[in-house]
């Protein structure tokens, strides 16, 4: 017999595909964290005085939380004094104007992440707001988005052009003394994304974002905040993958969704952030705030979500169902391997009549790879004729990794219909020996096994982001069984 | 036999560490169809699993050369890329991946290591429609995930319709027959018939005898004990069935 090819542990020993740093002059603040650096911040963006006051109370409450210890992740203490909050590429004129002005060497830079930002913009149609650390290089179909009214640009610009906008809705879903993680970006945030969709316009494109981080130990704060008004519908995509480093990086972004009466957010996810190495070094840490608010009468807000990346994955993109008869959906992959931890899950709080909500989750472990789920579904007194789904399955890959679930129910009106499935399996021998013995590869056969298992969630997703995903995925499982 | 396709030699196999195959000696040529029977726990299963590279298997002694390529140097897809097909005892059923986008990954995948040109979806859709006329089989099997939720008739089907499409030199087909109903058991049975040729090998391993009144073999053989302990034509099959395995337990015993 030859010695097998295969061997179930493996799976998870791929390299990182996209680790290298870009060389390109990086203004920074000093390190840590106070009063001062909040107001350089706010100073440097050229904010109104409600955006620094909002910052600034919220430094306040967080100099009085605690950093959250419930999750089923383990990490070193992170010093929050020894962070730089804020760098932005030096400017070298007054910012581009267009994409041809931006720096070549961060055009090389998405080149190499497979995210030909012209070219993606002009045959794929999606509109890009690319986020380089901080601050937004280049923003493509705005003008095309301009005429129909909707608004998309950086945070910052917002700030600026629509700070009406911005005031109305900022900390709208997820206060500023929501939690620990949200609270501090909620001060220190650096910049991100911004959407407006007015009344009864449907978004004729993919929205798109590619976040990355660059600079070495720079925390990455970004702030999403993306509305559709009355009958508005958005589909919006933020997919990201950063550079290979040694210190581990901490990552807490707020997303804030608001959907007006019959309003649509999809919100779609495809995170590949470096993961460390084998032992678990230098990857980073992504503690990530991320809620919708169907506010107004059957709107609908689904998330899709595609987690390959980060040592730490902490992220419950939720769904707070207001309006009578909305729809909150999640449905979400996450792969953990060599020593990765994902806390990941979702809240769905029904407090309007005859709201539904589906959550079907997919947990892929490898290596020593510890995958949770923990979902919160609340069905309030008055959400008579509220329904759920769920379904959480896991799959493990070798011995070494695990898979846990923690769903919470909890109901408080009679009529609610709630439904939960859950299931755990292994990519077993036998199914690896029938697809070998049809002639396919160890490797073929567990990327195909794999995205078997995800499928309900992929077809979630945006066609090209599908394909994406399914790449991703087999990227991040090569050599797992090798 | 000069050159047989499959040459079998003084083959010794075990399973965690217990010795089940004890000396196998076997010749097949190129299309000759093979019965293996033999009562259970013979190695009748453990002999296809060991052809086909299952790791479980540990080969203690022996020889096997196919195709005059040591068999068993092989890695499973490589033996599947030349022309090896084990239709499963029990098939293993693959959650989300359709069945004919399986079956097209792992015929393409086939084709690349022998140097062909990979069929594209247009042309593998054509044969798989000429393929499920031969078998007299509906397209509804195919438009579901690899064996999710078949009858234990519908995947045993589903793997002569895999055969068919994978047109394999050697084909071993591993109690094909079990847990089928007689109607079952004669449209596996035809199925398996139309892809008889010239240039095709077939090891029909059995339990029971019923399977070879639909699948003439040329040349019986009854394993017992991990040992052949007797080969003979179709005829040896009815006298099994007349007889059944008991009157070989003493030869095998004395073989020992």
């Amino acid at each position: 017999m030859p010695t097998p090819v295969a061997n179930v542990e493996d799976l998870a020993l791929q390299e990182y595909k996209y680790g290298f740093v870009t060389d390109i002059e990086a203004e920074t603040i000093p390190r840590g964290l106070n009063e001062d650096i909040i107001r350089l911040i706010s100073a440097k963006k050229q904010e109104p005085a409600f955006m620094l006051a909002w910052r600034l109370r919220a430094y306040q409450q967080w100099l009085k939380m605690r950093e959250p210890k419930w999750a089923n992740v383990q990490y070193p203490p992170i010093d929050y004094q020894n962070i730089i909050y804020y760098a932005a590429p030096k400017k070298k004129t007054d910012g581009p104007k267009s994409l041809e002005e931006v720096d070549p060497e961060l055009l090389a830079t998405y080149e190499k992440l497979g995210v030909p930002l012209k070219e993606r913009a002009i045959l794929a149609g999606v509109a890009v707001d690319a986020v380089f650390d901080s601050v937004s290089v280049a923003t493509t179909f705005k003008e095309k988005l301009a005429s129909l009214g909707i608004i998309f640009c950086s945070f910052s610009e917002a700030v600026r052009e629509h700070p009406d906008l911005v005031e109305k809705y900022l900390g709208s879903v997820v206060p500023y003394t929501d939690n620990f993680f949200a609270t501090l970006n909620s001060a220190v945030f650096s910049d991100g994304s911004f959407c407006y969709v007015p009344k009864g316009v449907r978004c004729p494109m993919e929205l798109s974002t590619y976040f990355r981080i660059n600079s070495e130990d720079t925390g990455q704060f970004e702030r999403t905040l993306i509305i559709a008004d009355e009958g508005a519908s958005v589909s919006y995509l933020e997919g990201c993958t950063a550079p290979k480093r040694d210190s581990n990086q901490l990552h807490a972004a707020v997303v804030e969704l608001v959907a007006l009466d019959q309003a649509t957010i999809k919100y779609s996810t495809v995170q590949n952030w470096y993961p460390g190495d084998r032992e678990g070094r230098g990857g980073i840490y992504n503690f990530v705030t991320k809620r919708g608010k169907c506010q107004g009468r059957a709107s609908k807000i689904s998330w899709t979500q595609v987690e390959t990346g980060s040592a730490i994955t902490w992220k419950y993109p939720s769904c707070i169902l207001m309006g009578d008869d909305s729809v909150g959906e999640f449905y979400s992959v996450a792969v953990t391997k060599h020593r990765q931890q994902a806390d990941t899950g979702t809240k769905m709080i029904h407090l309007g009549k005859n709201t539904r909500s589906t959550i079907v989750s997919k947990g892929i472990s490898a290596g020593f790879g510890q995958n949770t789920y923990r979902g919160a579904v609340r069905i309030h007194k008055n959400a008579g004729g509220a329904r759920n789904y769920s379904q959480c399955d896991s799959l493990l890959i070798g011995d070494q990794c695990g898979a846990h679930t923690f769903p919470v129910l909890e109901v408080k009106n009679k009529t609610a219909r709630i439904e939960h499935e859950a299931s755990t399996s292994r990519i077993g021998e036998d199914q690896l020996f029938y697809c070998r013995q049809r002639g396919l590869s160890t490797e073929d056969a567990v990327s195909m096994i794999v995205n078997g298992f995800c499928k309900e969630v992929f077809r979630e997703l945006p066609m090209e982001f599908a394909v994406e995903a399914q790449k991703l995925l087999s990227v991040s499982l090569e050599g797992s069984v090798g | 036999m000069a050159n047989p396709l499959l040459k079998i030699e003084d083959l010794h196999a075990a399973v965690q560490g217990k010795e089940i195959l004890r000396g196998i000696d076997l010749a097949v040529g190129a299309g000759e169809v093979h019965a293996i029977m033999g009562p259970n726990g013979s190695g009748k299963s453990t002999l296809a699993g060991v052809l086909a590279g299952r790791d479980s298997y540990e080969v203690t002694a022996g020889r096997v050369t196919y195709a005059g390529q040591d068999l068993l140097e092989m890695a499973p897809e490589d033996r599947a890329s030349a022309g090896v097909f084990l239709a499963f005892q029990y098939p293993v059923e693959i959650p989300g991946v359709g069945n004919l986008y399986f079956l097209r990954a792992a015929l393409n995948a086939q084709r690349r290591q022998r140097g062909e040109e990979e069929l594209d979806a247009a042309d593998f859709l054509q044969l798989a429609k000429k393929r499920m006329k031969l078998l007299e089989m509906d397209d509804t099997l195919t438009r579901r995930a690899v064996n999710e939720g078949f009858s234990g008739g519908e995947k045993k089907r589903n793997e002569i319709f895999q055969m068919a499409m994978l047109e394999p030199k050697l084909a071993i087909l591993d109690e094909t027959d079990s847990g089928l109903d007689i109607d079952a058991l004669k449209i596996v049975a035809q199925g398996v018939n139309a892809l008889r040729d010239a240039q095709r090998a077939m090891l029909v391993i059995t339990h029971y005898q019923r399977l070879l009144n639909y699948i003439v073999p040329d040349y019986v053989h009854v394993l017992s004990a991990g040992r052949i302990v007797k080969s003979g034509g179709k005829e040896l099959a009815l006298e099994l069935e007349e007889k059944g395995y008991g009157w070989l337990e003493p030869e095998a015993a004395a073989a020992v």
